[in-house]
């Protein structure tokens, strides 16, 4: 992906020198027409054409904003419910994701998520420890929205 | 000056928004039984009411004075970078110094993993007291 941006680049460079116009716009002007050749020749690279990377970014960027906004209104309704009848717990959730930044990142969505904290990562990467504050009817809502953060940082990293 | 009111509009309300959550945040922290639960009130409404007087904050300034200041983008940016790591890092150290969940707790996978290497860990503090 970074070779892709840097061949880029690169070519709005060539594009400045071709014009012989140094400012922005043709700067601008090179970009575009650099992405163009590289959408054309992307099937000689090794990863995905890399504007599809930067828009699964983005959409990860998006769901992670709804879900901190859902998750907020949530904690509010908890906080002042007049009696606290909640039922916190933790429980054990295998991740298929491998890299470290992988982990890092959807355990930093978890934490930012409804109703749900990551406590601890074993020592295999495999498992997180997640409290959960309200065990009962959030465990298997909490499964679905990890199973589409999963996919997204999935998107994002292949 | 009655232009200027509709542009004062959003700022206002984005501030007020993040001030509700940010004493919403603190309410939890008094009424919530432990600190585990304490901290999820802390990591996420606190997190969301910095984002939204910060934003209010930049709108306030590019719209009243067209001052469009980036620093503020990146306070947030540093704020939801480090806010689930230290929520995180608060709970971990709770739990590996032993604090008791709240008694309605009704699940606790975690100690049975605690518990098999615990050994290892108490190795750990002994090495690191050396």
């Amino acid at each position: 992906m970074a070779f892709q941006i840097l061949l880029n680049v690169f070519l709005a460079f060539i594009w400045m020198f071709i014009k012989v116009s140094f400012d922005v716009s043709s700067f601008i002007k090179g970009y575009f027409f650099g992405l163009i050749i590289i959408f054309v020749f992307r099937r000689f690279f090794g990863s995905r054409f890399y504007l599809a990377k930067i828009i699964a970014a983005l959409k990860l960027l998006l769901l992670f904003l709804k879900e901190l906004i859902l998750s907020n209104i949530a904690v509010l309704k908890m906080v002042l419910k007049p009696k606290l009848d909640m039922q916190p717990g933790i429980f054990a959730y295998r991740t298929m994701l491998t890299k470290d930044w992988q982990i890092t990142l959807l355990s930093n969505l978890i934490t930012l998520t409804p109703g749900t904290l990551v406590i601890d990562v074993s020592d295999d990467n495999q498992t997180l420890y997640i409290h959960a504050i309200d065990i009962a009817d959030v465990d298997e809502a909490v499964k679905s929205i990890k199973h589409t953060f999963e996919k997204a940082i999935l998107e994002v990293s292949q | 000056m009655n232009a200027n009111i509709p542009s004062e509009v959003l700022p206002i309300l984005l501030i007020l928004i993040g001030t509700i959550f940010s004493l919403l945040s603190a309410i939890g922290l008094v009424r919530l039984p432990d600190v585990y639960t304490r901290s999820h009130a802390a990591s996420k409404s606190t997190t969301l009411g910095v984002l939204f007087i910060l934003v209010g904050t930049f709108l306030f300034f590019l719209l009243e004075e067209h001052y469009f200041s980036i620093r503020l983008f990146l306070g947030i940016f540093f704020v939801f970078l480090t806010a689930p790591v230290a929520a995180h890092v608060l709970v971990r150290s709770a739990y590996r110094s032993n604090v008791a969940l709240a008694e309605e707790s009704v699940q606790d996978d975690l100690k049975d993993f605690i518990h098999t290497d615990s050994k290892k860990t108490k190795d750990a503090e002994v090495n690191n007291t050396d």
